[in-house]
């Protein structure tokens, strides 16, 4: 090595010709990736999903099953997200705030469920609310329906939501660390008022990205959902459910259609998700600047 | 026992008891149930499912189609992470803000959206069927499907950690007669190995487990492309309970032993380089 270490100007010239041709190709092999693997299943859903023409299309998703596969997963969302926000908070708050024995272990446990398979995360709840589970005699001696029906979907959709809001404000508020709010504290201000007018303006757009997440995998989740579900037709479908059983009949446009639905959502969570994390880096380069 | 950092702020009992509670109610105890349902077989019994050639070749098809895609992913994510923290180039920002696309798109569409394309008769299946090979209700159909769902993972974990390499460290192993290789041996690849294999392993456990892409494009033959969620399904399905949490302990187990073998070798790079 030694003897050609010390300045070798063609060396380095030729390094950067090189450089060049390894740049183009590069980019061109990552637009290639990039058209294989994310463009081409996005035009495939739009393709088969207009085949028969924008009528075919809104009756698809306009037929009573569809919108009630819909209303369903808008309850799926609106119940378990809210609750994954609440809990991320606390979560987030305990570990960033606080020091305590045990700490690491608890960060592993929130972020359990992203380690366990959909399928076991829907299956844990049949076998505790089940007709054959635990709780299953005394259900329904009180006659109360959790698993194939809502409730239990409700369930399997938190379960496999639970990390995300926790996972993204973990880092944020430990990079804040705690003066403001002790500042706060000092100045007079009560728990909540410390909560309302320091840390949540300052925690506001990595929750609305953790929401934003959740929110994603709340509408999308298939496997769990399966499981619980029961696949009740205008009952206990949700969208992606409703895509599956559309698909298994062979109803192959009504099934896309349904599919580019929840494919439009996708990618407005996509666009959210990019804001509000242009704003967390705003955030971050005017902190840095002070 | 516990020491706040700071002596001043409030709500520790408070959000450390929420927390504990939440988490036991709809994570602990539900997993802790499965885990004391397969109590109630005995050891022999336990073996007896586990070990049946239909659950093995479940066990082989979900781990051995899992590690090809984080394999593909390892190689595709990082080139992607590179590009992307590298160079400016047209359309850089489009795909930067499209490669979260797999965890945004539910994985049912997902699964119908690749089967269409990848059967003899979708537009990239008829080039393979013209060759004379089969991709769709394959291994290798699977194998796709994960590395779909499984892309931004590898992508994800080195772009921080890319983006914090200076360029001038690798144009100064250059300057000192560094060949390209060398630079990606002696420079780059030391620094990126941890995050890579924490990408790698993030993709590797959720192809395990992954389930809603799979099974449109498996065409789900027992022995051939059955993966082992499925097989789960299909035990519930039958009424077998005790089938079912089974395969669920041994697929709990299997990815927890590989979380932990990844660490450890996560662990052992970082120290010695």
């Amino acid at each position: 090595m030694t003897s050609t270490t010390l300045a070798n100007p063609s060396a380095a010239r030729v390094a950067q010709r090189g450089n060049v041709w390894g740049r183009r190709f590069l980019i061109a092999a990552a637009w290639l990736i990039f058209t294989l693997f994310l463009l081409l299943p996005l035009y495939v859903v739009v393709n088969e999903a207009l085949k028969q023409g924008l009528g075919t299309f809104f009756t698809s998703i306009l037929e009573p099953d569809a919108l009630s596969a819909l209303k369903l997963t808008l309850i799926a969302v609106g119940i378990s997200v809210p609750l994954n926000v609440v809990f991320g908070v606390a979560a987030a708050w305990c570990v960033s705030k606080y020091d305590f024995k045990g700490k690491s272990l608890l960060v592993t446990l929130i972020d359990l469920p992203f380690s366990v398979s959909p399928v076991i995360a829907g299956l844990i709840y049949v076998l505790m609310f089940g007709a054959q589970g635990w709780f299953g005699p005394w259900l329904q001696d009180h006659d109360i329906q959790i698993v194939f029906a809502v409730p239990g979907i409700v369930l399997a959709t938190i379960f496999v939501t639970v990390p995300f809001v926790a996972r993204e404000l973990i880092p944020l508020m430990q990079e804040q660390g705690t003066q403001e709010e002790e500042a706060a504290r000092l100045l007079g201000a009560n728990g909540w008022q410390m909560f309302w007018h320091v840390t949540l303006p300052n925690i506001k757009w990595g929750l609305i990205y953790g929401v934003v997440l959740c929110t994603a995998r709340a509408m999308g989740e298939f496997g769990a959902v399966s499981v619980v579900s029961g696949h009740i037709r205008g009952m206990t479908n949700t969208l992606p459910l409703h895509v599956e059983i559309l698909y298994n009949e062979y109803n192959h446009v009504a099934a896309f259609s349904v599919a580019s639905l929840l494919l439009a959502l996708a990618i407005f969570i996509l666009l959210l998700k990019q804001w509000s994390e242009s704003r967390i880096n705003r955030l971050k380069a005017s902190a840095a600047e002070e | 026992m516990s020491r706040r950092i700071s002596p001043v702020i409030p709500g520790f009992g408070l959000t450390l008891g929420y927390t504990l509670f939440y988490l036991s109610l709809l994570v602990l105890i539900p997993l802790a149930a499965m885990f004391i349902k397969t109590t109630q077989l005995s050891w022999d019994e336990f073996i007896a499912i586990i070990s049946a050639p239909r659950v093995l070749a479940a066990l082989k098809l979900s781990f051995v189609t899992a590690l090809i895609a984080a394999l593909i992913n390892g190689v595709i994510g990082t080139l992607l992470a590179w590009v992307l923290v590298r160079y400016k180039f047209p359309g850089r920002k489009i795909i930067e803000a499209m490669i979260d696309l797999p965890f945004a798109l539910p994985t049912a569409v997902a699964g119908i959206a690749l089967t269409a394309l990848y059967t003899p008769t979708g537009l990239i299946g008829q080039f393979a069927d013209s060759l004379g090979f089969k991709v769709a209700y394959t291994p290798l159909g699977i194998s796709l499907a994960l590395t779909f769902v499984t892309l931004p993972f590898v992508v994800r974990t080195l772009q921080p950690v890319l983006a914090d390499i200076p360029r001038e460290v690798e144009e100064a192993a250059t300057c000192l007669g560094a060949k390209p290789l060398q630079v990606i041996r002696y420079v780059l690849l030391p620094a990126l190995l941890p995050a890579w294999l924490t990408g790698f392993s993030l993709a590797f456990a959720r192809g395990i487990g992954e389930y809603g892409s799979v099974i449109f494009i498996a065409g789900n033959m027992p022995m051939k492309t059955e993966i082992l969620p499925l097989l789960i399904m299909v035990k519930l399905d039958q009424y077998d309970y005790a089938g079912a949490t089974a395969i669920g302990v041994l697929m709990l187990v299997v990815s927890f032993i590989l979380l932990l073998f990844i660490n450890l070798l996560q662990r052992r790079i970082s120290t010695t380089s």
